[in-house]
């Protein structure tokens, strides 16, 4: 075979028309904060260009510190709907432009090949309608699959109302398929996008749920069945944009694990970027504080064995925001405490503020050979000035007063704030 | 008895070599150090080690009968930190191999729990090459990426860039350790490379460099700055993700 190298070398006018709408429709979608790029299975196979099969890469990070693993465009920023949250709404006063479909395979494949990149994530503004803009969606993984060979990442964003046969197509050249949903609750929705309906977002999101069961059940009779969205679906909800709380958010999200088989639920600060007086000010603090409680939350529901009611519910209906979920719930569950390290069972030693699912497994392994310590625990990197009022060990020295929840907060807090500074022994000396 | 030195030629093989020696002559008192780092200690006596492949391969083969597929990595990867004296906790790592089963599961253990952490400080370098190498496309279509790891992880690498552009003619070159792969579209190869002197790995120089390169490093710098957002700078967090040091050979870090 003879492999020659793509050596497009754009005309200086059309370098520049790049160059502008790159700037454009990246600025656009930037608010979109997906950019996994693991869990796909896509194998260089026809010593063509990319692999999809290992773990995400973050190619670099940028100065707010999110993850750049794909380049994530939209399409076009031309929008026939008006949602008061969104930049690319039809009655703000921006510049718009829009890619055709070779740019977009252009500018994939040679970022690629220079290592910047996973792949492509791309969105788009809705223009004429559902189905048309899906059509050019679905066009630009299709060229870069059957065209250029490509093995890398493409994470496609299902258009609102898009046909089934569309959401079909897609999901044979796309790793992964999302749809927002945005707006946490249907009220709130009705508010701010009256042009949106739930069930326009709903429809493609059965549509790839049903695909990819039946995807699985077809591949275990038949091998070479064709990948449907490896790499599974996703969501996003803007946070603190229409009102909700904790309780709300998360219920939605758990609703839409459990019903969608979603592999993530995205949750992302709200970005004042309008003056329209249903939503934050401009100028107002992007509640970053709040979106992590949220993410840990997330993680607490998916790797940690906890049922969602037990962290939010109707008389907790927010997150603390000085202490992490987990240790809220801990403090609130005083009675389940402590336990023994070397005894307790993986489901319990995985509620232990301070305990990881990593420490876990290591603790698993490592007690095997002989008890643990404080010592021991010191080593393994787990998070003692949380741990130790939960824990015992094999040591005579524990916390022996009885504290209240209130007195434990407060020395954590007191604690927090110098971990850098305050050894083992200090904190140990805290036991008396 | 006095302490025995064991040196040998700085590549696994040879420490496996040194390993197998360590067992064949029960020494106890023993000290694996580095050829090229070696310096003369007094009251103790050095001994040269040979690389034999059938011996190192003796001892790979037995530890990974002892050890799970993690282990064995663990071990390699930690020999690659090329850290001053890693070789001893090696050692002593390897000898309660030998002498336990599941050692490698014992994180109260201290070498396991030291080899597991040098490891992981690898492993994470590994991580970052993957994704941190920046390839330029040369006026003779070889795509070409200068590094300097803090580790020697080149080795680990090839695998990855191998799979991923297996149509594309590419270099990663180590300049702290002067030696890089090359992959002709068939095969990987080590290959040693002469730099003109007063060559700067960090500029693109349109002597070397294809045309086109300009434009698109141009355009990921673009992309770079359009996809951050203003009202959530976090530089603290950005430099934990993107160290300094790694700065330079970032296309997207460069000034304009």
């Amino acid at each position: 075979m003879n492999f020659k190298i793509q050596t497009k070398i754009y005309p200086k006018l059309s370098f520049q028309r790049i160059q502008e709408k790159l700037k454009i429709l990246a600025d656009a979608a930037k608010y979109d904060v997906s950019c996994s790029s693991s869990g796909s299975k896509r194998a260089n196979t026809n010593k063509g260009l990319g692999d999809a099969t290992g773990m995400g890469i973050c190619h670099s990070y940028t100065e707010d510190g999110r993850c750049v693993s794909l380049l994530k465009i939209l399409l076009t920023n031309y929008c026939i709907f008006d949602c008061a949250y969104c930049v690319t709404r039809k009655s703000n006063d921006i510049k718009r432009a829009a890619f055709k479909v070779q740019e977009v395979v252009d500018l994939t494949i040679n970022f690629y090949r220079r290592n910047y990149i996973e792949g492509l994530f791309l969105s788009s503004g809705i223009f004429k309608n559902a189905d048309y803009t899906m059509e050019r969606l679905v066009a630009v993984a299709k060229k870069l699959r059957l065209e250029e060979n490509f093995n890398g990442y493409i994470h496609l964003k299902s258009i609102p109302g898009a046909s089934d046969e569309l959401m079909r197509e897609a999901g044979l050249y796309a790793d992964r398929l999302s749809v927002n949903i945005e707006i946490p609750t249907e009220s709130g929705l009705k508010k701010l996008a009256p042009d949106k309906k739930r069930e326009d977002f709903i429809k493609p999101m059965v549509k790839v749920k049903n695909e990819i069961i039946q995807y699985k059940s077809e591949k275990k009779i038949i091998k070479s069945t064709p990948k449907y969205a490896p790499a599974g679906q996703s969501t996003q909800m803007i946070i603190g944009a229409s009102g909700e709380n904790d309780f709300q958010i998360m219920q939605t999200s758990n609703h839409f694990y459990k019903n969608y088989n979603l592999k993530r639920v995205y949750y992302s600060g709200y970005v004042p970027i309008s003056y329209d007086e249903r939503l934050p000010k401009i100028g107002s603090d992007v509640p970053m504080l709040r979106e992590n409680r949220l993410y840990q939350t997330d993680w607490l529901m998916r790797f940690y064995g906890f049922n969602v009611n037990e962290i939010l519910n109707d008389k907790h209906q927010n997150l603390d925001l000085d202490i992490d979920p987990k240790l809220s719930w801990a403090l609130r569950n005083l009675h389940e405490f402590p336990i023994d390290i070397n005894t307790a069972d993986k489901r319990m030693l995985a509620r232990v503020p301070g305990l990881g699912m990593q420490s876990v497994y290591k603790i698993l392994n490592a007690r095997r050979f002989r008890k643990l310590n404080w010592e021991h625990l010191k080593k393994i990197g787990i998070a003692l000035n949380r741990a130790q009022y939960f824990i015992l060990c094999d040591s005579n020295q524990f916390e022996t007063r009885d504290l209240t929840s209130e007195k434990i907060k407060g020395f954590i807090l007191q604690n927090s704030t110098s971990k850098y500074r305050k050894s083992l022994s200090n904190q140990l000396s805290l036991f008396g | 008895m006095q302490k025995k030195n064991l040196i040998y030629d700085g590549t696994f093989d040879g420490f496996l070599s040194a390993v197998f020696y360590v067992f064949e002559h029960k020494i106890g008192d023993v000290s694996i150090r580095n050829g090229f780092d070696v310096q003369e200690t007094m009251f103790s006596e050095n001994e040269t080690i040979m690389s034999e492949e059938a011996k190192a391969n003796r001892v790979w083969k037995g530890l990974k009968s002892k050890l799970s597929a993690q282990g064995s990595y663990h071990i390699y990867y930690a020999f690659l930190s090329e850290k001053p004296g890693v070789e001893n906790v090696l050692l002593d790592y390897i000898r309660y191999a030998f002498e336990n089963t599941n050692a490698d599961k014992d994180y109260s253990h201290p070498s396991v729990l030291k080899i597991a952490q040098i490891a992981k400080m690898v492993g994470r370098e590994k991580h970052r090459m993957e994704a941190f190498v920046r390839f330029r496309l040369t006026k003779d279509g070889i795509y070409f990426a200068s590094i300097e790891p803090d580790f020697n992880v080149l080795p680990i690498i090839l695998k990855h860039f191998k799979r991923r552009y297996a149509d594309q003619k590419w270099v990663i070159y180590d300049i702290k350790r002067h030696y890089g792969l090359f992959y002709d579209l068939d095969t990987v190869d080590i290959i040693n490379m002469d730099f003109p002197a007063n060559f700067d790995f960090t500029k693109t120089n349109s002597d070397y460099f294809a045309d086109q390169e300009f434009e698109f490093q141009k355009l990921w710098k673009d992309y770079f700055k359009a996809t951050n957002i203003k009202s959530r700078k976090n530089m603290k967090l950005h430099v934990r993700h993107v160290p300094k040091r790694y700065w330079k050979y970032l296309s997207e870090k460069q000034p304009d």
